[in-house]
């Protein structure tokens, strides 16, 4: 006569469960792989660096008590996306250097054109990483705001804006049908607002 | 009459934990699979700053980190509290990572070579200083596309 085995008890299986869920939940981090990207200038120095006119630049100085220096004035991290939004936007240029979609005051003073405009920044060496990183972010947010605004403007059916398209057109799960169908928009609107965003040479001290 | 008795003094079923385990172990494997481990530990504080107009580096193959910020506190005896530079598993000095991005570069597939990115890890408090030496030399080894690695939020965070 066969006796039925019994039966293995199954209700710790739970906690063991429970404790590996633990373990990976302690031991993991979840990896932080987004940020900032920029394109650093190559070294090899410019024969003759063109002449750039001074009302075309925006200068931003961050000194060592991590104050900022916008355009001369002493400024407010909080103002400075719209200040470097005003600047772009200006198109106070005439001519051949007007600038038809620009949306600003056209202040003779001011920049030309985006195409024009050039956004100049400056640190000192003993500038904290993070305010560097809070004054690139809101430069990029200025661009950002700007592109943002023409890209909806030219493509008011797509419903998305520049900063959707551009993450949809960089992620790899997009197929190349779309990518191809969102390349000339983004080209087109980077185009309007160029990022010219040049940083000086270290200072030598 | 006993016979109604008996079913109102039934006890309430205790509710079956069989299924139990299959949840957990769906969990599990949801943070197995959702979670990267490091490849290299940190010996180095690394608290991001935080910042909202960010861009995602997709292609893990295409990245190289190089971590800098002051020696955690259990190397802080024999590195000292200035901020330092991380590679791979060991600290290092600015003069270093030219050879580290040509020995990254050259471990990589040919195709890849041109389109590396170098993520910056870099702890909120360091100083610049330290991150234009970086910067001056991936310059001089044509290493140019950075990408400065921050956690997402507003900037506000980053001064208080």
């Amino acid at each position: 006569m066969r006796r039925s085995s019994p039966e293995v008890n199954a209700g710790s299986m739970a906690d063991i469960a429970f404790l590996l869920l633990i373990f990976f939940l302690v031991t993991t981090t979840i990896e932080t792989d987004s940020g900032i990207n920029r394109k650093l200038p190559p070294m090899e120095e410019l024969e003759d660096p063109p002449i750039i006119k001074q009302k075309n630049i925006f200068t931003v100085v961050v000194n060592k008590y991590n104050q900022l220096l916008v355009e001369e004035e002493l400024s407010e991290i909080e103002n400075l996306r719209s200040l470097a939004v005003k600047f772009l936007d200006n198109g106070g240029g005439k001519g051949e250097d007007a600038c038809d979609y620009c949306q600003g005051d056209a202040d003779p003073r001011s920049s030309d054109n985006p195409q024009k405009a050039i956004i100049s920044l400056k640190n000192d060496r003993e500038t904290s990483y993070k305010v560097y990183i809070s004054v690139q972010n809101e430069l990029v947010a200025a661009y950002n705001e700007l592109r943002n605004r023409e890209y909806i403007r030219l493509n008011p059916l797509e419903g998305i804006d520049f900063t959707e398209a551009n993450r949809r057109f960089s992620d790899p799960r997009t197929n190349s049908e779309e990518k191809e169908r969102l390349r000339p928009k983004l080209r087109v609107v980077k185009d309007m607002f160029p990022q010219k965003l040049s940083e000086a040479e270290p200072s030598k001290k | 009459m006993s016979k109604f008795k008996k079913k109102k003094t039934g006890d309430l079923p205790a509710i079956s934990t069989a299924s139990l385990p299959d949840i957990v172990f769906m969990l599990l494997f949801f943070f197995m699979v959702a979670t990267v481990m490091r490849d290299s530990t940190l010996m180095v504080k690394n608290v991001l700053p935080t910042a909202d107009q960010i861009q995602k580096l997709d292609k893990k193959d295409r990245v190289m980190y190089i971590y800098a910020g002051q020696p955690s506190s259990r190397y802080s005896d024999k590195y000292g509290t200035q901020p330092r530079i991380q590679l791979n598993d060991k600290f290092s000095t600015v003069s270093e990572i030219g050879a580290f991005v040509l020995a990254e570069r050259a471990s990589k597939r040919q195709e890849l070579q041109n389109v590396l990115t170098t993520a910056l890890k870099v702890d909120g408090d360091t100083k610049m200083g330290l991150i234009t030496d970086i910067k001056q030399e991936l310059r001089k080894v044509n290493a140019l596309k950075i990408n400065y690695t921050t956690r997402i939020g507003d900037y506000s965070k980053n001064i208080e």
